[in-house]
């Protein structure tokens, strides 16, 4: 093969690598854009997405019931934990709810290994999408992978129509900016709030199922991806959506890109990428600099 | 942003004092092993004879620690239930290490200087074994080691102290390497774990391919713990090779082989793996695995008298058959046991005298104490992963690489012994 197809080969994997990032980085930086709740219990809702699509599958035997479902289901999940755990913390200092959901996420991995076990659980993509495609005739691309790329980008998509085209996606916006004054305007915010929360768990969600046939599916599976995840909303920005896409696709790339020159590295590259980011643009890619301030 | 920043230093924060207490505890521990001073513990000489058995409950080798605990209760229930040793029960202490090397060390300890047992076995990896051996060597308690390592059973680590019922990296690579040389093409290619067990795989079957001339084509190493293996797969398949060996284990075996299988190389090469385990196959499922081959130390629908015994036993016991690990605490625990009962005694010279050149079939054919080294000599099996009838019948035995008259076994010398005399290395004199 030669070096110029090695490299194209490699973009792709590097991009559908990016899109498991994009997906989780799109709910964590959603939650604290408007509600400016650090959720350190998202890997562990992605983790619990994951066990939520096993479990239908193993009972309905369909893997697009398990798809719909786990977004469902930690979506609901999410409502409860805004409205029991998450509200009563609001208005005091940033370090009250990320301490919570830090609790969170061990008595989340506590309850799947005393119900699921500590062990992997096999989880096959479906019958459809198991075959590799062949690609330029050097390469094979599993199709999958290939799936998750284009429901990603239909994610993308859907959820920038949301927040552009219709009057709850302009409350959130304004939210976003000025709080105090869209509450002025006589709208309740808590019910924003509450709304985006189960948004971004059920984003979490959904991309626990949809690692689930890549990965294997054990209790942490969660915990390393939130180290990493943490990374991409850092580069791209804390609570900027267009930042949480463009870095996640940054660090599937630059990630590929290193194990095809330099293995050894690979796992470190996203966090030197976040370094000379961070030193050239304190807040991020897209970041408002003082918000946290 | 600035919270952002926050949560990453403090997360390198806790490493950092991680690191820092680890270090301490090591140079610590240096110092005093540097003073000897280190108290002996005289054994209890009445109660129970209580065994330690630190394992990693928790952490990624969780499901194999499991089974390695419901191997050994069953080698302390059958010598219970025969009289004991030295007409003692025997009783069994297991304890989570959490697969870190100083959690390992410090549970040794407190099981030596506090619970003071007179025997120690469990552990899984090699760097724990060695922390473990360590304290073991320092107290004066036999050690038997249950999971693969090259080191433990060569100087500067092993000692009269020391036992290893299991395989090791070398066997295991000689034995796979031997049946892959023979069956599939000579362009090897190795996918290696970036730390010991990765490399001394990669090495073993090196130096047997050189045997049968076999070409090596190309080697990447990943990090430890590495879960996408996406950006791995066009390099090896631009290199061609004949066969891949997978030298992960664990959660890495179960993902790489998951993701080689999507990105389509089994239709291009055979997938090898030195260890293949019924856990990891059954957490992978039978669609990735499916023809990847793999060595073995047991599987239990091995037709063999002792094996169907151990197997019906266990089935009984715990509801499901044992893998490889619940076979090695099985014997090894056995072996220390029994050993005691044929000395008479706990003198760790006169165990070593009752083990060493001794013959025994626990669980899955003959197998043999080696007196220099105390290292158990045993076949290799290997394994193909099928699609089954039954849930746990997930493989086929495709073949027997014979142990017999050390042929798999590192040389005396060549791991620092005399071949003509029993290791006496690392006695303490009372």
């Amino acid at each position: 093969m030669e070096e110029w197809t090695a490299i194209v080969i490699q973009l792709f994997t590097g991009l559908s690598l990016g899109m498991l990032y994009v997906l989780l980085a799109l709910g964590l930086s959603i939650v604290f854009g408007l509600l400016t709740v650090v959720n350190f219990a998202h890997g562990a809702m992605f983790m619990w997405g994951a066990y939520a699509g096993v479990s239908t599958l193993a009972i309905t035997g369909n893997f697009w019931l398990a798809l719909i479902a786990a977004p469902l289901v930690m979506g609901l999940y999410g409502l409860v934990v805004e409205k029991f755990l998450i509200r009563p913390l609001y208005g005091r200092d940033i370090n009250y709810p990320l301490l919570l959901t830090f609790g969170l996420q061990f008595i989340m991995i506590e309850i799947v290994r005393i119900f699921w076990g500590t062990s992997d659980y096999p989880f096959a993509a479906p019958e459809l999408l198991s075959q590799p495609v062949n690609v330029l005739d050097v390469f094979f691309f599993p199709s999958y992978r290939l799936f998750v790329i284009v429901l990603t980008v239909v994610i993308c998509f859907l959820l920038w129509l949301f927040l552009e085209r219709t009057n709850l996606g302009l409350i959130i916006r304004a939210g976003t900016r000025d709080p105090l004054m869209v509450r002025a305007l006589g709208i309740d915010m808590s019910r924003i709030w509450w709304v985006v929360f189960g948004i971004g768990s059920a984003l979490a969600g959904l991309a626990g199922i949809l690692a689930a046939p890549i990965r294997s599916v054990f209790p942490e599976m969660g915990v390393a991806m939130l180290v990493e995840c943490f990374v991409v909303v850092v580069v791209g920005g804390m609570g900027s959506l267009k930042g949480a896409i463009l870095a996640g696709i940054i660090m599937g790339e630059a990630s590929a890109l290193t194990t095809l020159f330099y293995p050894q590295m690979a796992d470190i590259v996203i966090f030197l990428v976040m370094a000379v980011v961070l030193l050239i643009r304190p807040s991020g890619l897209f970041g408002k600099a003082g918000l946290l301030e | 942003m600035a919270e952002g920043k926050k949560g990453k230093v403090s997360q390198s924060g806790i490493d950092r004092r991680t690191f820092i207490k680890t270090t301490g505890i090591v140079t610590g521990s240096v110092l005093l092993g540097g003073f000897h001073f280190v108290p002996r513990v005289s054994a209890q000489e009445t109660g129970p004879i209580k065994v330690g058995f630190p394992i990693p409950l928790t952490g990624p080798y969780g499901t194999e620690a499991k089974d390695q605990q419901a191997g050994a209760e069953m080698a302390v229930a059958e010598i219970n239930a025969s009289g004991g040793v030295l007409g003692r029960k025997v009783e069994l202490l297991v304890r989570d290490d959490k697969l870190k090397a100083d959690e390992a060390a410090r549970r040794a300890k407190e099981l030596i200087e506090g619970e003071k047992v007179h025997l120690m076995s469990g552990v899984l990896s090699a760097s724990n074994q060695l922390a473990v051996n360590e304290q073991c060597k320092l107290h004066g308690v036999p050690f038997m080691s249950i999971s693969q390592a090259n080191e433990i059973t060569m100087r500067p680590d092993n000692s009269i102290y020391t036992y290893h019922e299991a395989l090791d990296p070398h066997q295991t690579t000689q034995a796979v390497g031997e049946h892959v040389a023979k069956k599939f093409g000579k362009r090897w290619y190795f996918l290696t774990s970036d730390y010991a067990y990765g490399w001394q795989m990669t090495d073993g079957f090196r130096r047997k391919g050189k045997e049968f001339k076999a070409l090596d084509v190309g080697e990447t190493k990943h990090p430890l713990g590495t879960s996408d293996y996406s950006s791995y797969m066009p390099r090896i398949l631009s290199a061609k090779p004949d066969v891949l060996f997978i030298n992960n284990f664990g959660k890495d075996q179960i993902n790489a082989v998951k993701q080689a299988t999507d990105f389509g190389l089994k239709k291009k090469m055979q997938i090898v793996c030195p260890i293949l385990l019924m856990s990891s196959r059954m957490g992978g499922g039978h669609a990735p695995f499916d023809g990847v081959i793999g060595g073995g130390s047991f599987y239990w629908e091995m037709d063999h008298p002792s094996s169907k015994k151990f197997v019906a036993a266990f089935q009984k016991m715990h509801g499901r058959p044992p893998i490889d690990y619940a076979g090695y605490a099985y014997s090894g625990v056995m072996e220390l046991l029994s050993g005691v009962n044929r000395a008479k005694s706990l003198d760790p010279e006169a165990l070593a005298a009752a083990i060493e050149g001794r013959s025994y079939d626990n669980y899955k054919g003959k197998q043999w104490w080696r007196p220099c080294d105390h290292q158990s000599q045993q076949d290799v099996f290997i394994v193909k992963s099928k699609k089954g009838k039954g849930e746990y019948d997930v493989f086929q035995l495709v073949a027997t690489v014979s142990g017999e008259k050390e042929r798999l076994l590192r040389t005396c010398t060549e791991v620092g012994q005399d071949p003509n005399k029993p290791i006496r290395s690392g006695l303490i004199k009372k």
